[in-house]
């Protein structure tokens, strides 16, 4: 049975990455092209490593379901990337950043990991620029920053409100380039199904073409999952509609244990639900929260008589507003992390003083276009005020934009060792697929940071120590009795997928599945509340596969069978994430439970017995999984009670 | 408002395609287009019927898969948007809506209103790169930019590649597509060593996969969600004859 095994290499913080390189085992040139990797996700995790491991010289195939590699989820970020350049000569280092992330993350992330993230960071912003990623820049031509919740110094770099987009397309040239020169080659619309596994290391995966339907098989010597994340279980999420835990889902009934399931985002500044008919929610960049104020109104038949209509929010007088941050939290103010800053709006509205349809905040720039002018604000946040508008029918130059926490992020993921191994040898997991750098909550601009991190500068050395050992296992063939028994069952789970016909699509029970979540399994968690919503997990589950239907063929292009496979997966890790949020009886970061908190109603851990990473690991259908946890410990850092007051 | 589709159905690439007629009732001014393309496919499943296939993923404008050519425009009627960030609102109660996929030789249909874009990656690949390999480059700062070449190449780089301006012009040329990337890396100091490689490869890649040629007619910039602006074109014309010239 696979054990826990961190690898954390020995020495001081600041030298463990310096020394795990200096003696990691190395792969000589001619070798590596005798050895077949494979890379699953080309958003910023899967084509940074696919186009680094090409450079090397390695055979490299790498999947995604979309069309092409450039639209991968990672292309919506916003908002920034950080490092710990100290361009702005505020006083950041490598090691304020690593402080400022395990602090943000409630210290339930791994100290060496999250150390060797900062000291990548200032690479990766080096390495964009050479690709010729378009940054900010100031007047004088050297790189702009920005300020993101979470962190009292200015280390955001930022192209517009598209600095993904901008990240992504840097790394997809890099692939290109790759794809050009026949290291690397690439599979548009191809959907992992499942992992093939030969005597226990993973070797290979079979794929659906999601244009004809066939089951295609592939071999590598190790596979890398960067699959992004699972926040789409809730439905109404800032995701994009495809994003999904499949790949990371069957990774586990293989034998890859799933860390922290319980760990999800909810993003404070979103665009507000409006309708049942609605697909997705749109978040409105972290970084608004440098010049937007957040209040709601003082008095609660203000809140009223707003939500009905009959005042606007310029006729509350400034001292009629409740500046609702700043008020609890003087130091960060606005600027406080996403956890706290959600709860906050989530207990404004339950107190009844929610505006539009009750389940809304303010974000009002009135006073930074009053200070910096209106045409400021538009160079640093135009495309976002555009965004709104379209989707709200509203200037948010004129008036307030509305907010509300949405699902954004999830922290949790497939569990990797140092090396980003996860408990299956051979198999690599990196970006918001794996669980490692964020612990219970993630801080703004750092997804970018770890996809990038993991897929230029850490995976690419680690790959190579665990591949230095196979250069003598020769490419084996697909005609293998595990790929013919893996695509067998896959086989068999689209088929039955397909033939219960019954009454109802699979957007019905996914909008189920999202209502069950968000209420039983969202911002505020109880025992009771998480026992219950098992339960309806389960039965949910139980009537998916008795009264869905899926219209259409297995053989040819059919996005209804491609949902259904996804939510076939969302019901059971919705499951897993309500046993893990049941398990961990204390707050932090993201997980709060209402048991768990200060008389101020603050987030209350429970170090005494919770620093740990739970780690879940599959036994079969319809058994209990197993818990395993890998302890933290912190060395370089003081674990101290999160305080963003003063 | 309730509305009158007439969808383009066909079920794959050899079958033949054909508008199908649909009657969808009760939707709201604030749902988004595709929103709208939802509700009616839950209503084709729950009449048994195939639901409309269609490209899309973000819904924010930015992935760039989205691509529906509605009532004669790509990505509908709205100014500087996608189909995704298209709502109803800029549609009346009891319009007729008639939605069509890209059409265009380098873009062959898939299945109903999904078409296979992968042309534009081929373009790409062809130069649509500065050749540097991870690790081993400079400090970021070492290279200072001026800020408006920096805007300018960022303008270009906000191209999402939904190839609306293809599906836009007469002649299905790539142009503007080209110019972005080509425009980006070659505005930059980053990107001059290339420069003419880049744009004479991507340049004959364009050709080679069967885009048209370029008449100047503007259709393209009229149509591109992402306001991607002709100098681009007038840019890489520069830079191709140059190239040619040298
Ligand atoms: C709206 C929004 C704004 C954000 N803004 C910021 C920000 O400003 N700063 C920041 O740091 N972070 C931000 N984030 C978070 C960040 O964007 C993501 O965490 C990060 O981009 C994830 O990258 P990834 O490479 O791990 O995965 P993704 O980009 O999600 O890529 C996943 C890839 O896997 C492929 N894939 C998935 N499943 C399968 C399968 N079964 N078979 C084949 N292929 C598959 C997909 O095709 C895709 O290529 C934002 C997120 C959202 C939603
Ligand atoms: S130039 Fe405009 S229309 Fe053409 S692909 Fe780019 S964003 Fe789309
Ligand atoms: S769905 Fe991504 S741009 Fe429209």
């Amino acid at each position: 049975m696979a054990t826990l095994n961190s690898k954390i290499p020995d020495g001081p913080i600041a030298e463990k990455w310096t020394n795990y390189k200096a003696h990691q085992k190395l792969v000589n040139p001619a070798n590596k092209r005798k050895l077949d990797i494979i890379v699953v996700g080309t958003g910023l995790a899967g084509a940074s490593l696919a186009a680094s491991l090409g450079e090397l010289g390695f055979k490299v195939k790498v999947f995604c379901y979309q069309d092409s590699p450039r639209r991968a989820h990672s292309i919506a970020a916003q908002g920034g990337i950080n490092a710990a350049k100290n361009y702005q000569n505020d006083g950041d280092t490598v090691y304020r950043l690593f402080y400022d992330t395990v602090k943000g993350g409630d210290y339930r992330a791994r100290e060496a990991n999250v150390y060797r993230l900062a000291e990548v960071s200032n690479n990766i912003i080096d390495q964009c620029v050479a690709q010729g990623v378009p940054f900010a820049r100031e007047y004088g031509g050297l790189l702009a920053n920005r300020s993101f919740g979470g962190a009292l110094v200015s280390r955001t770099f930022y192209a517009r409100g598209q600095t993904g987009q901008q990240l992504l397309l840097g790394a997809y040239s890099a692939l290109s380039r790759q794809i050009k020169k026949g290291n690397v080659e690439l599979f548009t619309r191809s959907e992992m199904q499942d992992l093939v596994l030969i005597d226990g290391k993973a070797r290979g995966i079979i794929t659906r073409n999601l244009i004809t339907g066939k089951l295609e098989r592939h071999f590598g010597h190790t596979v890398a999952l960067a699959t992004g994340g699972y926040g789409n279980v809730f439905f109404l999420s800032t995701n994009a509609m495809g994003s999904n835990g499949s790949a990371a889902w069957q990774a586990y009934k293989k034998g890859a244990f799933f860390a922290n399931p319980a760990f999800v985002q909810i993003h404070p500044t979103c665009i507000p639900v409006h309708g049942d008919y609605q697909s997705k929610l749109t978040l409105m960049s972290e970084s608004l929260r440098n010049d937007g104020r957040i209040w709601v109104p003082k008095n609660i038949e203000d809140a009223e008589k707003i939500r009905k209509g009959e005042i606007q929010p310029k006729d509350i007088a400034e001292e009629d507003r409740d500046y609702y941050l700043e008020r609890r939290y003087p130091a960060f103010g606005n600027l406080v992390p996403r956890d706290v800053a959600s709860r906050a709006a989530k207990e404004r509205c339950d107190a009844g003083y929610g505006v539009g349809t009750g389940k809304a905040v303010f974000l009002d720039f009135e006073d930074a276009i009053k200070r910096l002018g209106r045409d400021a604000i538009e160079a640093r946040y135009g495309n976002l005020f555009q965004m709104y508008e379209k989707i709200n029918d509203t200037n948010p130059y004129e008036t307030p934009m509305m907010i509300y926490p949405a699902i954004h992020y999830t922290m949790g993921g497939t569990w990797v060792d140092y090396e980003l191994m996860s408990t299956i040898p051979g198999l690599f997991v990196l970006g918001e697929a794996n669980f490692s750098d964020h612990g219970a909550n993630r801080l703004g601009a750092s997804a970018l940071m770890q996809g990038l991190a993991d897929g230029y500068f850490v995976a690419p050395y680690t790959i190579q120590n665990y591949l230095a050992d196979e250069i003598l296992v020769p490419r084996m063939s697909t005609d293998l009795p595990e790929f013919d028994e893996a695509e067998k069952a896959v086989q068999d789970r689209l088929n039955k997928l397909i033939s219960i016909n019954g009454k109802y699509s699979v957007d019905h029970f996914h909008k189920k599945l999202g209502h069950i979540m968000w209420d039983h399994v969202g911002m505020a968690r109880t025992k009771e509340g998480l026992e219950e919503g098992i339960q309806m997990i389960r039965e949910l589950k139980k009537e998916f596969w008795k009264e869905l239907k899926v219209p259409g063929s297995l053989d040819e292009l059919n996005n209804e069978l491609e949902k259904a496979g996804r939510v076939a997966d969302f019901l059971e890790i919705g499951e897993l994430m309500a046993m893990d949020a049941l398990n961990r009886n204390e707050s932090c970061g993201g997980h709060f439970r209402e048991e768990y908190k200060t008389e101020e109603g603050e987030a209350l851990r429970d170090d005494k017995n919770y620093t740990y990473v739970s780690a879940w690991e599959y036994k079969g259908p319809d058994q209990e999984p197993v818990l395993h946890k890998e302890p933290l410990t912190f060395e370089a850092i003081k674990v101290q009670q999160r305080n963003y007051k003063k | 408002m309730d509305l009158t589709l007439k969808v383009w159905r066909q079920k794959n690439n050899k079958a033949k395609g054909k508008f199908v007629e649909y009657k969808i009732k009760n939707i709201s001014k604030d749902s988004s287009f595709l929103e709208m393309m939802d509700i009616l496919n839950e209503q084709l499943i729950e009449e048994g019927v195939e639901p409309v296939a269609f490209d899309h993923d973000c819904r924010e404008g930015i992935c760039g898969m989205c691509s529906l050519y509605i009532n004669g425009r790509p990505h509908g009627p709205d100014e500087a948007v996608t189909v995704c960030q298209l709502h109803m609102r800029k549609f009346n109660d009891g319009d007729t809506i008639v939605i069509e996929p890209w059409r265009a030789k380098a873009f062959p249909l898939i299945k109903d209103l999904m078409v296979d874009r992968s042309a534009f990656d081929t373009i790409i690949q062809a130069g649509g790169y500065v050749s540097v390999n991870t690790g081993g480059v400079p400090d970021a700062n070492s290279i200072p930019i001026e800020r408006d070449k920096a805007e300018l190449s960022m303008d270009a780089a906000a191209c999402i590649g939904c190839g609306a301006c293809v599906a836009a012009c007469k002649n299905a040329s790539a142009m503007l597509f080209v110019s972005a990337k080509v425009s980006q890396l070659n505005l930059l100091p980053q990107g001059k060593a290339e420069a003419k490689l880049r744009v004479e490869a991507m340049v004959k890649e364009m050709d080679d996969l069967g885009f048209g040629n370029c008449t100047n007619t503007g259709a393209c910039e009229a149509e591109c969600p992402k306001e991607i602006s002709l100098t681009n074109i007038a840019r890489l014309n520069r830079n191709f004859y140059a190239a040619k010239l040298s």
